[in-house]
């Protein structure tokens, strides 16, 4: 399983998905109606470490993070 | 004390400074450079409130730390959790260098830096409701990776 949280804005529970890389999850996710809008600005870390490969594989136990546009200050 | 601090609330300022200050008297850097980023009053609004990514923070701002590092300066953060009124201050940071063009350029490219990639998100606090400040927020450096992920995949099959 893999665990997918929605960080900030997105207003979304976390999900658990059997899913083998970041294609396979992006396709699950883009599905979800409340959360394609955000996908395109959003950026992604697996167990806290930005990733920036689509091709990034996932395995097991594998923690992901949505982080929609910031903004601190 | 951590170089990154995290608070509920608005920040207290001059204690954070006068403390970093005291926290680096004998480090026998040349110049401190503070900066201070205070709530403005507009648009009706009566507080910011912000929601934070801890861990990814941490390791955003160590990466700084080691960059900084490699010019013989230091940085340092404190940020705010929650809501924090008008007029008071929701972000502090600071530069220590041995001479001061570096702590200069630094202060520069840390604050901009923390605006792009910071994984922190704003909400505008009008009449007790929280608003995410979307016209003013910046997608992260890498962003899109899922659209590209989705592509790749459509290419393959």
């Amino acid at each position: 399983m893999v665990k997918v949280e929605f960080l900030g804005p997105i207003a979304r529970e976390p999900m658990e998905l059997e899913v083998a890389s970041l294609a396979e999850l992006s396709k699950v996710l883009f599905e979800e109606e409340s959360i394609r809008p955000w996908l395109e600005k959003c950026a992604v870390a697996v167990n806290d470490v930005m990733v920036k490969d689509p091709n990034h594989p996932l395995k097991e136990g594998d923690r992901v993070s949505i982080l929609p546009p910031v903004c601190g200050g | 004390m951590s170089d990154m601090e995290l608070y509920e609330g608005p920040l207290n300022v001059k204690e954070i400074f006068g403390r970093w200050l005291d926290e680096e008297a004998e480090s026998n850097y040349g110049a401190y450079i503070p900066f201070v980023g205070t709530i403005r009053a507009e648009d009706g609004i009566e507080a910011l409130s912000f929601d934070i990514y801890e861990p990814v923070l941490r390791n955003w701002f160590d990466a700084w730390q080691a960059k900084a590092a490699e010019r013989g300066a230091r940085v340092k953060m404190a940020h705010s959790v929650g809501d924090v009124p008008v007029h008071t201050s929701s972000y502090v940071a600071a530069v220590f260098s041995p001479r001061r063009r570096v702590a200069l350029e630094l202060i520069e490219e840390f604050v901009e830096d923390f605006k792009a990639n910071a994984p922190i998100w704003k909400y505008d606090v009008v009449e007790g409701r929280r608003i995410y400040a979307e016209d003013r927020s910046t997608p992260m450096e890498g962003a899109g990776v899922l659209a590209d992920a989705k592509l790749g995949m459509r290419n393959e099959e």
